[in-house]
């Protein structure tokens, strides 16, 4: 399967793109910035530590807090948003609080959230959360408000009760808006939690199991001197934002299949 | 009671101080196709949402069989002017969602929506998305998902409005098709006089300020109807002068009023038929 997807022009294309990209920063680092690590130094990095359980506990690490966060944040937010948007009186009490809080970036959350939350492992979950519960609640409540009235006066006359319009009109009509949401919330939570990872997860107060991750990861490589892991580290988690986004478009595609049935 | 009779009495209806329908009293037959045409801007609209429930009037009553007819209800459905059908059902889902959302469904259900699907000419489609089916396609795929809930009334907001020529030419066939078949009470909004000659049973020409019915018309054309038949017809062809001369008249009262949307139809008339014809209308009266 693989071998026919490198058959298509677009896939050879990004391998093209990836190889040249490697060859000029491979130059790059031997001939003009030698400080830079060259890709074969990052690569042989890899080959050392790819059989290494810590590596794959920082990916483990990071990918948990990635989740946990993200989902709090949809469990949240999706009905925070809809409930938001379906009642006037409800919206106009909290959509001003919502409003002020926003613009604050999660990362200026993080010393209040270390002080308040007992954990550093939940300071860094609510952090994270933070970064995808924004965008859900603002895209559900865009879809939500969005929605045709006539599909409520054409449910209505047909005798739908109040949970079946719900069920059947609402969510499913706010679904395009939640999956957008959601890629967009799983990248910030991404930019989110690695930051989160080198401030708290690196500090000296972290004992115990906390810590960790593919952010702490960068910082102590950085901290240690070895700039091939920094390098390392940075492409792991390019790579992981990449797999969640992916699947999580998949998983998209796959709940609202009448979008993609357009282009067909 | 398969067909019912639909009585309006002195509806009024104002948002505010602007009173948009002002004292129109009609009545739509059992059985009966009734096309209510008439100038832009005299409530049509209003009125159909009205009938559906979704308004209640400012004064006067609405009833069913005699009974009052309070908010929204399967008994009364209405076709919009665009397509609402939910994106997220296929066709199928589409068409059985009445039945679904009041808990009605059996084999017998899914063979009917079925049945209908096949009859406006979508079996073929039943499981793909609205935004799969052309335009035409999703008009007649909403009349199946009307048309399953066996409405007392069905009302068509001039449902047909912005397809092409050709395509509302076969709307009108396996529309009249389908009215032919069940034999229910319709009630047919247009501005196009073809569609409302072709469709009708009776027409009713609207007049505004106050809303009221200007005429009545019956269309005593025989059934089933056919294009083909329909364009030699000197009757039908009668019915349409008479329709029109009647329209114009109205648009020139309703253009003195300020309503400038008239213009253009005074102006189309006045190009086709010569002044003669209006002023022969006029002296009708």
């Amino acid at each position: 399967m693989i071998i026919d997807k490198l058959r298509t022009r677009a896939a050879r294309r990004a391998v093209v793109s990836l190889l040249v990209f490697a060859v000029l920063w491979e130059l790059n680092a031997r001939f003009l910035s030698k400080n830079v690590p060259p890709p074969s130094a990052v690569l042989a990095a890899w080959v050392t530590v790819v059989g290494q359980p810590d590596y794959w506990h920082s990916w483990y690490m990071s990918f948990t807090r990635v989740l946990g966060g993200f989902s709090a944040a949809m469990l949240v937010g999706i009905p925070f948003g809809l409930l938001l948007a379906s009642s006037r009186t409800l919206f106009g009490v909290f959509f001003p609080v919502f409003e002020v809080l926003r613009p604050i970036p999660p990362l200026a959350w993080v010393p209040a959230s270390i002080i308040f939350w007992p954990t550093q492992e939940l300071s860094i979950a609510f952090v994270t959360f933070l970064g995808a519960f924004y965008t859900i609640v603002i895209n559900v409540i865009g879809g939500a408000q969005a929605i045709d009235p006539r599909y409520f006066e054409v449910a209505r006359s047909m005798g739908a009760t109040r949970w079946n319009v719900f069920r059947r009109i609402i969510l499913p009509a706010t679904l395009p808006s939640i999956v957008v949401g959601a890629v967009v919330g799983m990248g910030i939570t991404w930019e989110v939690v690695v930051a989160a990872e080198m401030i708290s997860g690196g500090g000296s107060q972290a004992g115990g199991t906390a810590g960790g991750g593919l952010g702490f990861l960068i910082w102590s490589s950085y901290v240690g001197g070895s700039y091939e892991l920094i390098v390392l580290g940075m492409i792991s988690i390019g790579i992981a934002g990449l797999i969640s986004s992916e699947l999580l478009r998949k998983l998209g595609v796959y709940v609202t299949p009448w979008i993609q049935a357009r282009s067909s | 009671m398969i067909s019912s009779r639909i009585t309006v009495e002195n509806v009024v209806k104002s948002y505010g101080s602007t009173k948009v329908v002002g004292d129109c009293s009609f009545a739509l037959e059992p059985g009966k196709l009734t096309v209510m045409i008439g100038p832009s801007g005299c409530g049509k609209s209003t009125l159909v949402r009205l009938l559906a429930g979704f308004e209640p009037p400012s004064e006067g009553g609405i009833a069913v069989d005699g009974a009052p007819a309070v908010g929204p209800s399967h008994d009364r459905l209405v076709l919009f002017q665009e397509t609402a059908l939910f994106p997220w059902m296929t066709a199928l889902d589409n068409v059985l969602y009445g039945p679904r959302a009041r808990g009605r469904v059996n084999e017998h259900t899914v063979q009917r929506a079925m049945e209908l699907l096949h009859k406006v000419g979508c079996g073929a489609f039943a499981q793909k998305y609205p935004t799969q089916l052309s335009g035409g396609m999703q008009r007649r795929v909403e009349l199946a998902r009307a048309m399953i809930n066996e409405p007392k009334v069905m009302i068509l907001d001039e449902p047909f409005r912005g397809l092409d020529a050709l395509t509302k030419e076969l709307m009108w066939q396996y529309y009249a098709a389908l009215f032919e078949e069940t034999g229910r009470t319709h009630l047919f909004i247009t501005t196009d006089i073809d569609e409302a000659v072709f469709l009708a049973d009776r027409i009713l020409i609207m007049a505004n300020k106050p809303t009221r019915v200007r005429a009545v018309i019956d269309v005593d054309l025989p059934r089933p109807r056919s294009l083909e038949t329909m364009v030699a017809n000197d009757r039908a062809a009668e019915i349409k002068q008479q329709a029109l001369d009647i329209l114009h008249d109205e648009s020139l009262r309703s253009f003195a009023g300020g309503n400038k949307a008239a213009l253009d139809f005074i102006a189309s008339y006045e190009r086709r038929f010569g002044r003669v014809a209006a002023s022969a209308a006029t002296e009708q009266q």
